[in-house]
This record gives C-alpha cells, sequence and structure tokens, in this order.
C-alpha cells in the first residue's frame, strides 16, 4: 500500500508541474507566404503609360479570393519590360520575397501562358547561374488590338532547361490569370 | 511493531520454560488466486521427514510437534515448491497458499497464449508472438492486416494505419502494455508509433465491447502486450537479423529477459531499421526510405499476490514521403493523376529528405496491484507519454531546413482497477481513471497551427460485470462514463472566423484580434455515455455462437473540430467546426464459431450505426494566389456500416493445412444515401501451410490475396481550368483502382544449435509475381504503383 501511497503523491506532484503554464500563444509568423504579386510593364517608349497587373491575396488559404487589378490596356505593336515583385504582407513591413527567388534562382521560373485569343509574345529577360530563364524579368510584346488573358505561373524545382510548362514538372507556387486587351 | 516483538519475546520465553510436545499443527492450503482447497499436497517438516497430505477438503494435520518453530516445505505437481517458517505453540491452526498457476504460466512462454480474454461476448483475434515474429521487419498496420476485417489506410510502406470494419484514426484505440496511445492518431497519414518487436501478443477487438480500455472506440480496439515472464530462475534472449531486397535495408531485432524464482524480472529489447528508396515492379518510389530505432525496459517484482511493474519505450522513426506525391493545387495534381509514372524519379538513395516525417513516441508505465484476500485483484497505474511529431515539406529560403509541422503532445493518465476473482461464475471489473493532456504546437514553424494550442482533461469510470448463467451461457454487461474538458487556444483567420459567422454566434471566446487573424479561447465539454450487453451460448461440443451489442460515444478530435487551411500532405483545404457534438455508434456483432479439429470456422456478420458520424468531404474548389485547391469540410450524418468476416481453416492431414479469409463492407451515409469514402473493398485470403514439426519445424506457406475494386464511393472529382492547354480537367480523386491478385510466399526452418539455442531461418517473398497494382486505400495511388516484389531473410537466434 505504501507504493500506491507514493505514486499518487509523485503523479500529483507532477500534474501539478505540468499544468501550470497557461500563457497565450503567439500568433505564427508565416515568413514563407506569398500573398502579393506585382507585375509591372513598362513600356520601351516612354511616352505612353506602364500597365501595372496585381493580384493580392492577404488571407492566404482563407477563404477570400484573391484581389486581381489591372491599370489599364496595352497598346497595339508596342514592347513592355515586364518585372515582377513578389511581397509578403502578412508580414508588417511587408517582406520582399523577390529576393528569395532570386537566391534560390536555379529551383524556381516563372512561365506566362498567352490565351483565349491575345495577341502578345513573351520571351525571358534573365537568367539563373546555369544560364536558364527564372522569369522575374521578360520582355512583352503587344501585337495586333485584341484581347485574351496572360496566366504567370511559378514552379518551385521545375526541371531546367525545359521546354515550357507541359514539361517543368515541379510544384506550383503561385498561379494568377489577368484579363488583358491590347488597343 | 512493538506489541509483535513483545510477542515473539513471550512465546520464546514460553517455548523454553516448557517442552510440552504432543501439539498438532492443522490447517489448510488453498490457491492464492481464487481461494479454492488444494487436494494432495505435501506438506514436509525440515529435518524430521515426518511428512503429510492434504486431504480431500484441503486440510493437513501434524501431529506431535513440540512447541517450537518448525520449516515446513509445501509441494504440489502444479504449484511451485515453497518454503515457510511456522512457530507452534500449543496447538496451532495455520493456512498456506500456494502459487497455483505456475504451470500455466510456464506455458505461457511457450505457446504464448494464455493472455486473459477482454471481453466475454465478443469473439477476439489474436497473434501469438510466433505470429508477430513474422511481421518483425514491417509495422504493426501489417501485422493486423492478416486478421480478417482488418485492412490498412496507407501513406506509402511506413504508413500503415489499421482500419477495422471499414474505421480508422480516433475511431480506434491502441492500448500499448496497458498504456492508451496518445499520438496525434487522427491524420490520415499518421500511423501508430508502435514497434512491433516490442509486443508479444496482439488482441483484436472489433467494437467498443471492452470498456475497461476505453467508451470511445466506435471502430475497434488493439491490445498490444509485451511477452509475459514466467516466474522462475532463468534467462533467455533472441536477437533476428533480416535483409530486406525491396528498399535494400536491413533490420535488427534483440530482447533479453531475466527472470527469478522470487519475483523479480527484467526484459530489455531494442530494435533498428534502415531501408533505403522502395520499388515498384517498373520504377523506382524516390524518397521512400525509413530509419527506424526502439527500445524497451521492463522491470517488476511480481508475487502473484502482489507486485509491480515500470515500464519504458522509445519509438523513434524517420519515415520519407514519396516525392512524387508533394504537390501544389489542382492543376498539379491533374499532371500528378495523369501521369503514367511518378512525376519524380531519382537514382536510388538511402537519404530521408523532405516531405518526410520524424515521430518520436516515449512511454512510461508503472503499475502496482495486489490481490485482496479472496475478493479480488486491485491495480493501480500511472502512465506518461511524449509524443514529438516533425513533419518537413518542401520549403523555401531560410525555411527550407525547417519543420512544418512541429507538435509535442504530453499525457498523464492515472487509473485504479478493480478485478473480482473469487468466483468462477461471475467478475466483476471497475476502474476509475484520469487523464491530463497538452498539445504544444511550435509557432517557430512559420506555418500556421494545423492543431491548436490545447489542454484536456477526461475523467472516466467503467463496471463491466459477466456471469455464467449456465454451463454453456455466459451473459456480460457493461457502463462506462467519460467526462471530457477541453480548454484550447485558437487563432483563426479573421476571414474564416466572419465567413462562418463565428463573429456572431460565438463572440465570447475572442481573446482578442492579432493582425488578421483572431485569438479564440474555446473551452468544451463532453459527456459520453458507453454501455456492452452481450451474450455468449456454447453448444454441440464445438460451437460457440456470440452476441454483443456495444453503444460507444466518441468526443471530436482537434482535427474535426479546429482544422481550418491547407493541409499539405493531402494537397486540399480542410475545414473543422468547433460545434460538433459527440458521435454515438450502436454496434450489433454476431458470431458463431465452430472450433473443430477437422474444421473450423467463424462466420462474424454485424451492422454498425453511428449517429453525428463525422466524416470529410468535398464542397468546393477554392481559388488562392498558389492555385485552385480544392475545399474539404467536415461535417456530421448519420452512417451505418455492415458488414462480414468469415475464417475458416480446414488441415488436409498433419502436416497440411488450408486457411481462408474473407472479409465485406459497405459503409454509408444514411442522411444521403451515398457510400462512404474509403470503404475497404472485399477481399479473399487463401492460404496453404506445410508443417512439419518431425523436420526442424520446416514451416511453408502460400498465401494468395485477393481484393476486389471498390464500386461504391462518394464521386469527389471536381472540375478545374487549366490555362496552359486552356481546357477544363477533372482531377480524379475518387475513382478507385482495379482489382488484383498477389501471391506471398513464406517459410522458416529451425535448427538446434546446443542445448539452450535454437536457429531460425526464414525466407519470405512478398508480391511474388511482382504484380503491379494499386491499393484503394493508399493515398499514393494517385501518384505511383504500390511495392513491388521483396525477398526478406531473416535468421533468428533464440538463447
Amino acid at each position: 500500500m505504501k507504493i500506491v501511497q507514493f505514486l499518487s503523491t509523485a503523479i500529483f506532484a507532477s500534474a501539478l508541474i505540468f499544468s501550470c503554464s497557461s500563457d497565450d500563444p503567439d500568433p505564427v509568423v508565416e515568413e514563407e507566404v506569398i500573398t502579393t504579386m506585382t507585375i509591372t510593364l513598362e513600356p520601351f517608349d516612354d511616352q505612353i503609360s506602364s500597365v501595372i497587373l496585381q493580384t493580392q491575396d492577404l488571407d492566404g488559404d482563407g477563404p477570400d479570393i484573391p484581389e486581381v487589378t489591372v491599370s489599364g490596356n496595352l497598346l497595339e505593336n508596342k514592347m513592355y519590360y515586364g518585372s515582377i515583385v513578389l511581397l509578403n504582407e502578412t508580414e508588417d513591413p511587408a517582406e520582399n520575397m523577390t529576393e528569395e527567388i532570386e537566391e534560390e534562382s536555379l529551383e524556381h521560373q516563372f512561365f506566362y501562358t498567352i490565351e483565349n485569343g491575345l495577341d502578345a509574345i513573351t520571351e525571358y529577360n534573365d537568367v539563373d547561374p546555369d544560364l536558364n530563364p527564372i522569369g522575374l524579368d521578360f520582355v512583352l510584346t503587344a501585337n495586333a488590338v485584341s484581347s485574351g488573358s496572360i496566366t504567370f505561373t511559378l514552379r518551385h524545382m521545375p526541371t531546367k532547361p525545359n521546354t515550357g510548362l507541359e514539361d517543368a514538372g515541379g510544384e506550383t507556387d503561385i498561379e494568377a490569370t489577368f484579363e488583358l486587351s491590347i488597343q | 511493531m512493538r506489541n509483535y516483538a513483545l510477542f515473539v519475546l513471550l512465546f520464546s520465553s514460553i517455548t523454553t520454560l516448557s517442552q510440552n510436545c504432543d501439539n498438532t499443527l492443522t490447517g489448510k492450503v488453498t490457491d492464492i488466486h481464487d481461494g479454492q482447497m488444494l487436494v494432495g499436497v505435501t506438506l514436509t517438516i525440515a529435518n524430521t521427514e515426518q511428512s503429510v497430505q492434504t486431504g480431500l477438503d484441503g486440510i493437513f494435520t501434524f501431529s506431535n510437534l513440540c512447541d517450537d518453530t518448525y520449516y515446513i516445505q509445501i509441494s504440489h505437481p502444479y504449484c511451485l515448491t515453497k518454503g515457510f517458517k511456522v512457530r507452534v505453540f500449543e496447538d496451532t491452526n495455520k493456512s498456506f497458499k500456494l502459487e497455483h498457476h505456475i504451470e500455466e504460466l510456464n506455458q505461457i512462454t511457450i505457446e504464448g497464449k494464455a493472455y486473459s480474454n477482454k471481453s466475454k461476448t465478443v469473439l477476439e483475434s489474436t497473434l501469438n508472438k510466433e505470429e508477430l515474429e513474422r511481421f518483425s521487419t514491417g509495422t504493426l498496420g501489417n501485422a493486423l492486416n492478416s486478421l480478417s476485417g482488418v485492412s490498412s489506410l496507407n501513406t506509402g510502406n511506413g504508413v500503415v494505419k489499421p482500419i477495422i470494419n471499414g474505421l480508422h484514426s480516433s475511431r480506434i484505440v491502441i492500448m500499448n502494455n496497458g498504456v492508451r496511445m496518445e499520438d496525434q492518431r487522427w491524420g490520415a497519414e499518421h500511423a501508430p508509433n508502435i514497434d512491433i518487436n516490442s509486443a508479444g501478443n496482439l488482441t483484436l477487438i472489433k467494437g467498443a465491447a471492452a470498456l475497461q480500455y476505453s467508451g470511445d472506440a466506435t471502430g475497434g480496439i488493439i491490445i498490444v502486450e509485451a511477452p509475459r515472464i514466467a516466474v522462475k530462475d532463468t534467462l533467455f534472449g533472441k536477437t533476428s537479423i533480416s535483409g530486406i531486397s525491396n528498399g535494400r535495408g536491413v533490420s535488427i531485432n534483440s530482447r533479453i529477459t531475466k527472470s527469478n524464482l522470487n519475483g523479480w524480472y527484467t526484459s530489455i529489447q531494442g530494435s533498428l531499421k534502415r531501408t533505403g528508396d522502395t520499388e515498384a515492379p517498373n520504377y523506382l518510389l524516390s524518397n521512400t526510405g525509413v530509419s527506424e530505432r526502439n527500445a524497451s525496459i521492463k522491470i517488476g517484482f511480481n508475487r502473484f499476490d502482489y507486485g509491480i511493474e515500470a515500464y519504458y519505450s522509445i519509438f523513434k522513426n524517420q519515415l520519407g514521403i514519396l516525392r512524387a506525391s508533394h504537390l501544389g493545387g489542382a492543376g498539379d495534381q491533374v499532371r500528378g493523376i495523369a501521369s503514367p509514372i511518378p512525376l519524380i524519379i531519382n537514382d536510388f538513395s538511402y537519404d530521408i529528405d523532405a516531405p518526410r516525417q520524424e515521430v518520436t513516441h516515449q512511454l512510461g508505465r508503472i503499475i502496482g496491484y495486489k490481490e485482496l484476500n479472496r475478493r479480488g485483484k486491485l491495480s493501480f497505474q500511472y502512465d506518461y507519454q511524449l509524443n514529438n511529431r516533425l513533419e518537413y515539406d518542401i520549403r523555401r529560403g531560410d525555411d527550407r531546413n525547417k519543420a512544418s509541422t512541429d507538435l509535442e503532445l504530453i499525457t498523464h493518465t492515472v487509473q485504479t482497477n478493480f478485478e473480482t476473482n473469487k468466483s468462477n461464475t461471475h467478475h466483476i471489473k471497475t476502474g476509475i481513471i484520469g487523464r491530463y493532456q497538452k498539445n504544444y504546437p511550435d509557432p517557430g514553424t512559420g506555418i500556421r497551427r494545423l492543431i491548436p494550442d490545447y489542454t484536456k482533461y477526461d475523467l472516466g469510470g467503467y463496471a463491466v460485470f459477466d456471469t455464467n448463467i449456465s454451463e454453456s451461457l455466459i451473459i456480460e454487461l457493461g457502463g462506462r462514463f467519460d467526462y471530457t474538458h477541453m480548454n484550447v487556444y485558437k487563432f483563426y483567420r479573421t476571414s474564416f472566423w466572419e465567413s462562418r459567422n463565428y463573429d456572431i454566434l460565438l463572440p465570447e471566446i475572442v481573446v482578442e484580434e492579432v493582425g488578421a487573424q483572431i485569438l479564440t479561447q474555446p473551452k468544451l465539454n463532453y459527456y459520453n455515455s458507453s454501455a456492452t450487453l452481450g451474450a455468449t451460448y456454447s453448444f454441440k461440443d464445438n460451437y460457440k455462437l456470440f452476441f454483443n451489442y456495444s453503444l460507444a460515444s466518441r468526443a471530436p478530435n482537434p482535427s474535426e473540430l479546429f482544422s481550418e487551411g491547407l493541409h499539405h500532405s493531402a494537397s486540399r483545404i480542410e475545414l473543422g467546426d468547433l460545434r460538433f457534438n459527440s458521435e454515438v455508434g450502436h454496434k450489433f456483432a454476431l458470431t458463431l464459431r465452430n472450433n473443430n479439429k477437422n474444421f473450423s470456422f467463424s462466420i462474424q456478420p454485424y451492422i454498425n450505426t453511428i449517429n453525428d458520424f463525422i466524416l470529410i468531404e468535398p464542397v468546393d474548389v477554392r481559388q488562392t494566389i498558389r492555385g485552385n485547391f480544392q475545399v474539404w469540410e467536415y461535417r456530421q450524418t448519420n452512417a451505418q456500416l455492415i458488414g462480414v468476416d468469415v475464417d475458416a481453416s480446414y488441415p488436409i492431414n498433419k502436416k497440411l493445412k488450408l486457411n481462408h479469409q474473407f472479409s465485406l463492407v459497405k459503409g454509408y451515409d444514411r442522411s444521403t444515401n451515398q457510400p462512404l469514402i474509403n470503404m475497404p473493398p472485399a477481399n479473399f485470403k487463401n492460404e496453404i501451410v506445410y508443417k512439419n514439426s518431425a523436420y526442424n519445424n520446416l514451416r511453408i506457406s502460400l498465401q494468395s490475396a485477393y481484393v476486389f475494386r471498390q464500386n461504391e464511393f462518394p464521386n469527389t472529382n471536381f472540375e478545374v481550368y487549366i490555362p496552359e492547354t486552356e481546357t477544363s480537367e477533372i482531377v480524379d480523386f475518387s475513382t478507385p483502382p482495379n482489382a488484383y491478385h498477389l501471391l506471398n510466399f513464406n517459410s522458416s526452418i529451425d535448427f538446434k544449435t546446443s542445448n539452450k539455442t535454437a536457429l531460425t531461418v526464414g525466407l519470405e517473398i512478398s508480391n511474388l509475381l511482382n504484380t503491379s497494382y494499386r491499393n484503394y486505400l493508399s493515398r499514393l495511388r494517385l501518384y505511383a504503383d504500390d511495392l513491388g516484389r521483396n525477398f526478406l531473410l531473416t535468421i533468428k537466434l533464440n538463447y
């Protein structure tokens, strides 16, 4: 019976020790999340205005859908420098995630898919250390008057080099579609 | 104490004064367990060779004894000979108790049998030591899979979760050496953290009938017990080494046991396993390596009328998850499913990279028991469990080597149980149990907590009564009540909180708003009742009919309550509901069993109706910046599972035997009349076993396992638009794979290497024909075939 007494004392003591902390937990800082992608299309010809495409998904996989904005239309037969900036706006101040992609450029690649009749073409304008494209910088050529969509896809750990999304593999980190018009 | 000393002094002084030598010593000898009289016990007085035997009434008489101290040796064919010191003064009456079961106990170590029945009115399936050893390189799930009515939910070869009669995860309770496993078992990709090599016996109870363990096992209870140790002077052990071809691995397992006649015993066991990438018949399954390190120690003191035992085990594993199964949103899924081979196949490697799991489970238990004179056995137990689960995903940047899930679950349990054994006709088991549990998800992962911080308190009590109404009829009756309180701290996304209208319904639980999140403190209470009622009827020599009704209540688990976001390993968004109440199951099970030497069989039909059954199903597709993800939401409904398990065994002659198994289960959501997801398809197992004990215990078996295609499943497919092809594609998560047939070969032979040592060599070939197949219950079936042929060579030395 002494054993039982000893045990119950021991258990009681341990229960007290283990049940004494009750501080509120800290919120998780999501360092890896990309909430916002901003694509600036800056014309070669500085007489015309830039076009800014943005998708912002502040609650990540929460119920709110991403907010997609397109600042204006492209002009026919014009070329634009495209550059992509990625932000994590769950942090305050917002963290620039573009640098992370640049640092790990061998493991990342952007793809541009033009569809639904948009008469435009894209070309990569940057390379990783193996001289394969990353896609943070590109050139977009708007041809004839038309409208359609363009989808930006960021793949993590794709096969590099590749001929496009079909054989790139990897895992999709960003997929955003914008409706564009060429006037 | 002082009085006693005084008495002794007094008596001894009297002894020296008068030397009276016509005293008698009478008394009786009884069984220490049930107080029964022992007949034919020989009592011998040391140095005088005067000896008598107990008569039919268990009474003995010595005459012509002096006032003196005598040493009496008491022996009985079925008892261990024991010596007692008796002080005789005038006519003395003294009774003795003997350990009558020693013979039975010795048999236990030989046959691995005689583990007590856990329930009287449900047919239990068991795996003994010898059978378990055939699975020593596998998992607990693999071993259970060999029983009818059990299948498994797999994530590769390392994560094998048992499904009992169609139910799994939180609906199954696993008792590991008397300790209820608390190891985040809610996840479909969380396997039980038990080393199969630490087990000496495995018992399966399909349903919640064994109320002494739990009241919430709507699916069933798995009882893992360490090998029994006999009270005798002995030192024995075994060591086995296995080579595994598929995975190019090795497994080592060793156990050594020392026990003494005085009741002390120690047993130490350890195992190591390391394999690399496994192979499907046509390709390598990259990143499916396993590393496992386990150890356990047991120290105890067993005197039959009292005893104490301490047990500690540590289970540590590292499991690679198929690399090609780690994908993003719906677009990636379309690619992964459409591809005939896994999207990623690398060269063979022993590396275990992300995605992977690392789990450490430590378990400690102290149990003490005392036989209360003819009333029963009282035991007291304290146990402690510490489970640490780390899950690694493919990550970017500084977080690359950081776990994305880091959970620490601490559980303390105290319980006291009382079991009567005074009567042969009826028994009562009763007990109370208290449990404290704390879950700590480390926020340092940089990923929102999948399971929130919580503390949980459980308080339960049960009583089970069984009685032999007649020689052939046993009735069992039991009840249990459990109270659970949960104190939770949970961060909700403000957008989710508002979309669920929780801001209007549950404003009182909000603690504070932090950025786009809301910290809440739900306090949840569950009052669960469970009961069992059953009967066993024996007739016609070998027939037995079991009937059992069990009522089980299960409180929702943290994942069902609090999921709210992307579940990476499942590539889907999962949403729980904190307003769920307990689900309540009613299971009727009938078993007809014939245990005949020429032909034995059992047929076990059952019907399990579960109210407020919690299930998860797809409801929507959600657009995120990462692409489209399917949204799966938990919901409560009424479910029903109907099935039958059949076992049959037919010896053709003394050496050749046929074994057959068939299991069928159908599950439906009764509110929508849709089939339930992940129901095991019907399956047949047929085996022919050749065993020749005259020729070195040679045993050869060939097993054929046929698994039908699951034709009843909920259609959870959905359409997704793929920009690069400008088409809409169906993401086919639900269509089950085709039926398949596997052949498995197993053989073993014993060699006597010396008087005390024996060597066993075993060769097993699973998937003998190297068949390509996919298993409906494997989460990786969408991306890759299951394992191909595997050769397993085991050398075991018993000493």
